[in-house]
């Protein structure tokens, strides 16, 4: 054992900080990594071949499964690229109330993300933290659908049901506690003298190598590159909507930090506005029962909580699509993670995985 | 107990195996129960700044959690994994523990007892007053090292041996800082004894906490490294090593590092007491109201114990991990001048203000 | 569905809008495809826009070189790459859509390739680096080879897997992968599925 000059340590795929099934071979000098080798396919389960299998309705509980901790917008990815490819009006009642459910997700997402980030990098409260506001935003999904993690809660034309009633005055109440509660997640770690020194300057990528990777979301936007989907590529009410994209400086792990943590401000913002904009009306398309598209072929996404998230859909003419091709956010940002390690530490390894916010559902499929 | 009782035994016989094994057997029991509960401690004391409610199972207030906890784990079969070392292997939980507990027979937690009158000559509550205890703790709680180290070792896992290694790196790292903060309080006591430490303290009528603040804060964050807890939990951390030297271990072997843990915060935590917060004393034990009321020294002693049993739990409630190369820059860059700059500081007020 | 409005309401459609699903739309005369055009001549095929989309059909040898032209021109992110069988199309069995994006315009362009089975495409992994799990993915789930990619292996089923999933010929219950954990679905020797037996019958 003496002799042995590279180490070569098996990180996964059962490890506490991999995030799930996440195997990372790491060739080790000492303690610095030399190279790094992410395998993936732990949680293959073949959900574009089963995509192929179901009626164009029937796929959005598989598209749960992906994100699974960002049901809501897996399922508006979807579900818009079947809308798109069909032409399906959502009317306006049902915009909004997807646009509520995508930024309650994405705030639910990033407050995952922060907890374990945080516990990766050794802060262990933090993550009781989260999961206490979390548990409000799941209650209000449970009461809209009846689920908490998997939602199926957006149908193609629309969302299934009417929010319920008194379902906006919980909502604004936890607007009112979530508003503080990020101040409390930030006293804890923002100015940490500790965190700072474990995140500054560690997994750096620059905007045009940022780019060159294919990162979206929080990666890129952690680079300094101002692009968001809800922007470049506007859909359903995000145009009306006043929010701004955060943006960090240097690309690195405090800069992605800080990005998330306003992200989720200003998500807080979109609801505020979504409040004042919910109209009386259908939420659902008058019409869409059978769907059986002629041959085409569409790409619609949005912006998830990660990144990018489309949806690549061929139609062959039958109820059931030819081919549908998921175009997931971490699997492209999980790509640059050999390169995000190189020459760091061990420990280095964890906050790298921890800043890229992955879940191995939607890597996998 | 009368003396007529004890009167067939030689005093030798009595001075030197029977009082201080009865002796050993209390603090023994003192101890292991103080840490057992300390795991109780630790984890509602967490639970609570956690915003959460912790174990209310195991009886009234989870009073049992303790020895559910025990019994579960000694009822656990003890892996041993392929290609081990089995000797090392079990030896290293063993290693870490021992010295851990030996050290309390030089830990004064009083001065003198009768018992409340049960006894006619007063009885020191400690097992030995060695005039180089100082020495010999530190040298104890070095030898919890080779608990570390072979239990990494003897694992064959990477991870383990990642552990160890860390844990060498940082045992030579805060070492130094903490062996000279102590030579601080000896500079200023005038003694390695540990019971003289306290006596000093209370012919100074002060703690040696305020003349060397500079040493107990250096102890303090040397301590939390010694005792491999956050934001030093390198050797173990969870969420990059899996558990660090201990992964492959299980049942009363991993009970058994579990427990030298807490032993060994309660090693810190008695001699932080005693150096600097004034052993069994009660506070600015110089003033005249004590002389009224009854001395409680192991009321005082172990108030200050869960004070800074207390601190220990907040702290890793409260920061991060450091990584390892910032360990060591922070022990070298920062603790071992400031333990330079503390060492000339306690020898000057030495000689100028406490003669 | 837009030709089949629900039958129960009959006065209704009047007011609706019907939803009508779009229609594919000759796009030879779109800026962006006539320069490709001029530029590659006969290796560009042809470009229609499904539903605001630009799709360029072009010869599977010259997508590399394409790229890397679209990439000088804006298009510095490559979206996604998408592996297709299409075993309807007897001459030409594999399809792959490159999905690009162009920063400045925000506008997107999808190249589509369509190719016989064996054929090897040539990767675009150094063009973006973002190509190569990408392509990974379509070798394995599709068998797609990519002339001249670094590290062409499986990604989402394991080394040694036998077969592509999302071929069409691919069963959809799984084939026996050589783990035979229930010996009575799964037959010795490989091969498709047998019937379940079910035990209440």
């Amino acid at each position: 054992m003496l002799d042995i000059q590279e180490l070569e340590i098996n990180m996964g795929p059962q490890h506490p900080a991999t995030h799930g099934v996440l195997r990372i071979i790491l060739k080790l000098d000492g303690e610095k990594i030399v190279g790094a080798r992410p395998v993936i396919g732990y949680l293959h389960r073949g959900t574009e071949k089963i995509f192929e299998s179901q009626t164009y309705s029937g796929n959005v509980p598989h598209t749960d499964r992906l994100d699974y901790t960002a049901a809501a917008t897996s399922n508006h990815a979807y579900c818009g690229a079947v809308e798109k490819l069909l032409g399906i009006e959502v009317p306006r009642r049902a915009r909004v109330v997807r646009v509520i459910l995508d930024e309650l997700q994405r705030i639910a997402s990033h407050l995952i993300w922060l907890g374990t980030h945080a516990l990766d990098i050794g802060a262990m409260t933090p993550f009781f933290y989260n999961f206490r506001e979390r548990e409000y935003i799941l209650d209000l999904f449970e009461e809209f659908c009846g689920a908490r993690l998997t939602l199926h809660c957006m149908k193609v034309g629309g969302v299934y049901d009417d929010l319920p009633p008194g379902w906006i005055e919980k909502l604004q109440r936890f607007i009112e506690v979530f508003d503080k509660a990020v101040w409390d997640y930030e006293d804890l770690l923002t100015g940490n003298r500790i965190w700072k020194q474990r995140t500054i300057g560690v997994g750096v990528i620059s905007p045009e190598e940022a780019i060159d990777w294919g990162l979206t979301g929080p990666p890129l936007r952690g680079s300094g590159v101002k692009w968001d989907v809800r922007r470049a590529l506007p859909y359903e009410i995000y145009p009306e909507l006043e929010f701004d994209i955060p943006v960090g400086r240097n690309g690195d792990t405090y800069d992605r930090y800080l990005v998330r943590m306003e992200e989720m401000r200003q998500s807080s913002r979109i609801l505020k506005q979504c409040i004042q904009k919910l109209e009386p009306g259908d939420v659902v398309a008058k019409g869409v029962r059978v769907l059986r598209p002629k041959p085409a072929e569409v790409y619609f996404s949005v912006e998830a909580p990660k990144g990018e998230l489309g949806y690549h859909i061929l139609s062959d003419g039958t109820d059931k699509p030819h081919r549908v091709k998921v175009r997931p956010p971490c699997f492209v940002n999980l790509q640059v993670l050999p390169a995000l390690v190189k020459g760091h530490l061990v420990a280095d390894v964890v906050a790298v995985i921890g800043t890229l916010d992955i879940v191995l559902g939607e890597i996998d499929r | 107990m009368s003396p007529e009782l004890l009167s067939w035994m030689s005093p030798e016989l009595l001075n030197w195996v029977v009082i201080p094994a009865v002796k050993t057997a209390v603090i023994l029991a003192i101890v292991l129960t103080i840490v057992a509960y300390a795991t109780l401690l630790e984890r509602k004391v967490l639970a609570y700044i956690q915003a959460r409610v912790g174990p209310n199972r195991a009886g009234p207030k989870a009073i049992l959690q303790p020895l559910a906890d025990g019994f579960k784990l000694m009822s656990k079969e003890d892996l041993v994994p392929d290609g081990a070392m089995r000797f090392l292997h079990l030896l290293a939980p063993i290693l870490i523990m021992v010295p851990a507990l030996a050290i309390f027979a030089f830990i004064p937690m009083g001065d003198t007892t009768t018992l409340f009158g049960l006894l006619e000559e007063p009885v020191p509550i400690f097992v030995a007053d060695l005039n180089v205890a100082v020495l010999f703790v530190i040298g104890f709680a070095g030898l919890g090292l080779y608990g570390v180290v072979l239990g990494g070792w003897a694992s064959n896992s990477k991870y383990s041996l990642l552990g160890a290694l860390r844990s060498a790196a940082q045992i030579v790292s805060y070492e130094v800082p903490q062996a000279l903060a102590l030579i601080g309080v000896l500079v200023l006591a005038g003694s390695m004894s540990l019971v003289r430490i306290v006596e000093a303290q209370r012919e100074m009528g002060v703690w040696f906490a305020f003349p060397g603040f500079l040493a107990f804060f250096i102890y303090f964050v040397c301590g939390v490294a010694e005792t491999n807890r956050n934001p030093f939990d390198l050797p173990e951390c969870e969420s990059e090593l899996v558990n660090g030297y201990f992964t492959e271990y299980s049942g009363v072997k991993f009970a058994l590092f579990y427990m030298a843990e807490y032993a060994n915060i309660l090693v810190v935590s008695c001699l932080s007491t005693i150096l600097f917060l004034g052993g069994w004393l009660p506070p600015f034990p110089s003033l005249a109201v004590w002389q009224h009321l009854p001395s409680l020294p192991l009321f005082w002693f172990l108030a200050k114990v869960f004070v800074f049993i207390f601190f220990y739990i907040w702290v890793r409630a409260t920061f991060p991990r450091y990584r390892f190369d910032q360990l060591m820059g922070l022990m070298w860059k920062w603790m071992l001048p400031l333990a330079l700059a503390n060492l000339i500081l306690l020898a000057l007020v030495k000689l100028w203000l406490l003669k | 569905m837009s030709q089949n409005p629900p039958a129960g309401n009959p006065p209704a459609p009047a007011a609706v809008k019907k939803p009508g699903q779009p229609e594919w739309q000759d796009a030879a005369a779109n800026p962006r495809a006539a320069a490709l055009k001029a530029a590659f001549g006969g290796r560009v095929l042809d470009a229609k826009t499904y539903a605001g989309e630009l799709t360029v059909w072009v010869e599977g040898a010259a997508v590399a070189e394409i790229c890397a032209r679209l990439k000088a021109e804006g298009y510095t992110y490559l979206v996604d790459i998408a592996g297709i069988h299409q075993p309807k199309v007897a001459d030409k069995p594999f399809a792959l859509s490159y999905l690009l994006h162009h920063w400045d315009t925000n506008g997107r362009l999808r190249l589509k390739v369509e190719f016989a089975d064996g054929v090897e495409v040539p990767t675009v992994t150094g063009v973006w680096k973002t190509a190569n799990w990408m392509e990974r993915e379509a070798w394995d789930l599709l068998g797609i080879r990519f002339a001249g990619h670094p590290d062409l292996e499986r990604i989402l089923t394991w080394e040694g897997f036998n077969g592509h999933p999302l071929r069409k010929e691919f069963p959809i219950e799984g084939i026996d992968t050589g783990a035979a954990i229930y010996p009575d679905t799964y037959p010795e020797g490989g091969g498709p599925v047998k019937p379940k037996e079910t035990p209440h019958a």
